[in-house]
């Protein structure tokens, strides 16, 4: 991919969390390593997936990206634009470029507010509309858009349901026009027959706007259909990163592969007769890894080096990277 | 006195009410299926559609605002709602167990593991202190976790999440039921953990014979498990067949819609076809087809008469004016991707 077809990119981020104090006196502060030297790049109009099990990382990328969560080491690039350590008036112009759809669209909107205010709200923050009123024309077009119906705009969120909430979190996001959504598990709490229709909205408007994604899930299904290319992360590292089908073909990392094994097949005599690897254990806590790589202590190929030496990630066929010694 | 050749549980024309401030809520609206002795059986439908509350009152656990207000449910062909409940007290918690979905709320944080369990076995088995304990480490180690003999002294918060939930199974089969009723047992744990699970209960009911209700909103879990699924909707079955019948060729629209509306990791389509709308509200219930809002095969009939459970030729039961005509699932052309 070219320097100028790349949006956003991550170079080596690693971001940790103090918990707590260890040692006589608490003399040594505990670290928490949620991510850990975390390099990739989403291309303009691009959908990148991003998987893995709950406390490996996801949200914290998300949220590095978007410049709420500070790193501790490594860069964060923006259209060109080193952004990791921008603030003030330049970080609030530019948020208005990249926005977040939250997993959960009942706690996401604040309740006390009607839909043409939640929907307004990011335009009058930033000054491209002086009052509720004035932003109608244009909320009314993203409601719209967003298959809400017209009426929409004067109720409250109790009165939607959940996938309707979702619309109105998405029309919010949309509002300022942004290049770039991290979306956060946006379609987790709905039900299926709900899940489709927002997955076909983010994928419409995406082909409408050319808008580029971080779409964030630990719905493999999901996100094999939706994503162009697919990142892997297992307890704060990236073990795997590729084009989506060479992800689900051609499984270069062993807990990839054990991933998706895991993965229910809605195909009775299919899934019956699948071979499953079924991993043992549990995943370890990012506050005292394992030495070595992070999945040895269930990888069921693990070797005396892997438990040794963490692997790099390498790019083992073209654009298809794996941190796996034995890959 | 029970009778040897019913099936192990029958609910027979259930009917379940909410009387809340907003109305009335119509959450279970004639439901009616057996489950045979070691059988598993899939209950499947969206978030609101009643399986919860039809697994609650099956054991009896419906409070107040809400009532059973027909229908009856048998085991071992003896009704537990008519009398004075003790069969039901009985049945409860020894011979039919249930596990949830979130194993933190069902777990005392104050107490060990061994003393929860150990409770359920001295009160139900009249255990002696000494001969509970170990049994509990018995059941920690039939559920697969790992140091039973250290577990059995740990408080539920120093466990995770999957861990809790092998804690909740070993307590539900502490007593040796015959039906183990699963609600939605793997949604709030990860998919390899999702995995685990789904192979310790198939596990035990091979060994055990164990009958178990599976209630899940995931198809692919269903696939793999059941032997039969009911597929509900408003608080209706509107399909109950076989798993391979189902999957392979869905008789009712929703079923084929909700088939068609799941992503699936091995096969790869441009669209998703969703089911546009939503499920109506229970508090009024439409007097036709619940489904026929959304449904772009229903007619006028459909509209304004309820279609009842009927059986199909192939032995399925199906609440449908036009069964079979809606499409089904993408044919599956590709191999299996993941592996
Ligand atoms: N503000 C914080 N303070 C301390 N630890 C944190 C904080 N935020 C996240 N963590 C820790 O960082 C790790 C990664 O968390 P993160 O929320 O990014 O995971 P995730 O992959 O999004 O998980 P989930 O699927 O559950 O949303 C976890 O171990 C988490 O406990
Ligand atoms: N205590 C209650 N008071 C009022 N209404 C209730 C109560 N419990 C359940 N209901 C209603 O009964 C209906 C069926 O609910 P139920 O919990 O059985 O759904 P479900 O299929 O289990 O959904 P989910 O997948 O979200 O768990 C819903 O409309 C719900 O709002
Ligand atoms: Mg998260
Ligand atoms: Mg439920």
């Amino acid at each position: 991919m070219s320097e100028a077809d790349t949006l956003v990119r991550l170079d080596g981020v690693t971001v940790t969390f103090d918990v707590g104090r260890d040692g006589f006196w608490g003399r040594h502060p505990k670290q928490l390593r949620a991510v850990d030297d975390v390099s990739f790049t989403i291309g303009r109009g691009e959908t990148l997936g991003l998987v893995g099990e709950s406390g490996s990382g996801k949200s914290t990328i998300g949220r590095a990206l978007l410049r709420r969560t500070p790193v501790a080491s490594g860069t964060i690039t923006f259209d060109g634009q080193d952004i990791t350590h921008v603030r003030g008036e330049p970080l609030r112009r530019l948020r208005r470029h990249m926005q977040l759809v939250f997993q959960d669209p009942y706690a996401s909107l604040n309740p006390r507010m009607t839909v043409a205010e939640l929907v307004s709200e990011p335009l009058r923050v930033h000054g491209m509309a002086d009052s509720v009123e004035g932003a109608r024309p244009v909320v009314s077009a993203l409601l719209e858009r967003c298959g809400l119906p017209a009426d929409a705009a004067d109720r409250y969120p109790h009165a939607f349901s959940g996938g309707q909430r979702q619309r109105v979190g998405i029309a919010r996001a949309l509002a300022l026009e942004p290049a770039f959504i991290v979306a956060d598990e946006p379609v987790s709490a709905l039900d299926v027959s709900i899940r489709a229709q927002v997955v076909n909205l983010l994928q419409d408007l995406q082909r409408e706007r050319n808008l580029t994604y971080l779409f964030i899930a630990h719905d493999l299904s999901v996100v094999r259909h939706i994503s162009h290319r697919i990142a892997i992360l297992y307890c704060g590292k990236l073990v795997e990163l590729g084009p989506t089908a060479d992800i689900y073909d051609r499984t270069k990392h062993p807990y990839t592969t054990a991933l998706l094994s895991s993965v229910p097949i809605p195909d009775p005599p299919l899934q019956r007769s699948r071979t499953r690897i079924v991993l043992a254990g549990e995943v370890p806590n990012p506050v005292d890894p394992p030495p070595g790589c992070r999945f040895q202590t269930r990888c069921p190929m693990a070797e005396a080096r892997c438990r040794e030496q963490a692997p790099p990630l390498e790019e083992k066929a073209p654009g298809h990277w794996a941190a796996c010694w034995l890959s | 006195m029970t009778d040897a050749d019913a099936p192990l549980l029958q609910v027979k024309h259930l009917f379940v009410k909410f009387f809340t401030r907003r109305g009335t809520v119509h959450a279970v609206r004639d439901v009616s299926f057996d489950i045979a002795r070691g059988e598993t059986l899939g209950l499947v439908g969206e978030s609101g559609s009643g399986k919860s509350v039809t697994a609650q009152a099956l054991m009896g656990l419906i409070d107040l605002p809400g009532r059973i207000t027909g229908g009856d449910v048998r085991w071992h062909g003896q009704s537990l709602l008519e009398g004075d409940g003790s069969l039901l007290r009985r049945v409860r918690g020894q011979e039919i167990a249930m596990v949830f979905q979130d194993p933190m709320t069902s777990l005392n944080p104050l107490f060990t593991v061994g003393t929860q369990i150990g409770e359920v076995l001295r009160r139900h088995r009249k255990m002696t202190r000494a001969a509970a304990r170990t049994r509990v480490i018995e059941l920690l180690d039939l559920v697969g976790l790992s140091n039973p003999g250290q577990r059995v002294d740990q408080y539920p918060h120093e466990l995770s999440g999957g861990m809790r939930q092998r804690v909740l199974i070993a307590m539900a089969l502490a007593c040796e039921p015959q039906l183990l009723i699963a609600d939605e047992p793997t949604t709030a744990l990860d998919v390899t953990i999702q995995a685990q699970i789904l192979e310790l209960i198939a596990d035990l009911q091979q060994r055990l014979g164990l009958a178990v209700l599976m209630i899940t909103h995931d198809l692919g879990v269903v696939a793999g498990l059941c032997d039969r699924v009911a597929v509900m909707y408003s608080g209706k079955i509107v399909e109950l067949a076989t798993a391979d019948d189902l999957f392979h060729r869905p008789a009712h629209p929703y079923s084929a819609g909700l088939l068609r509306s799941t992503p699936r990791l091995d096969v790869v389509i441009p669209r998703l076809v969703s089911i546009e709308g939503s499920p109506p509200d229970l508090v009024s219930p439409p007097v036709g087809c619940a489904f026929a809002e959304r449904c772009h095969l229903a007619t006028e009939e459909c509209r304004e008469s309820m279609p009842g459970l009927h059986f199909q030729d192939d032995g399925r039961k199906v609440a449908c004016w036009r069964p079979f005509e809606a499409e089904g699932p993408a044919p599956v052309t590709a191999g299996e991707g993941g592996r």
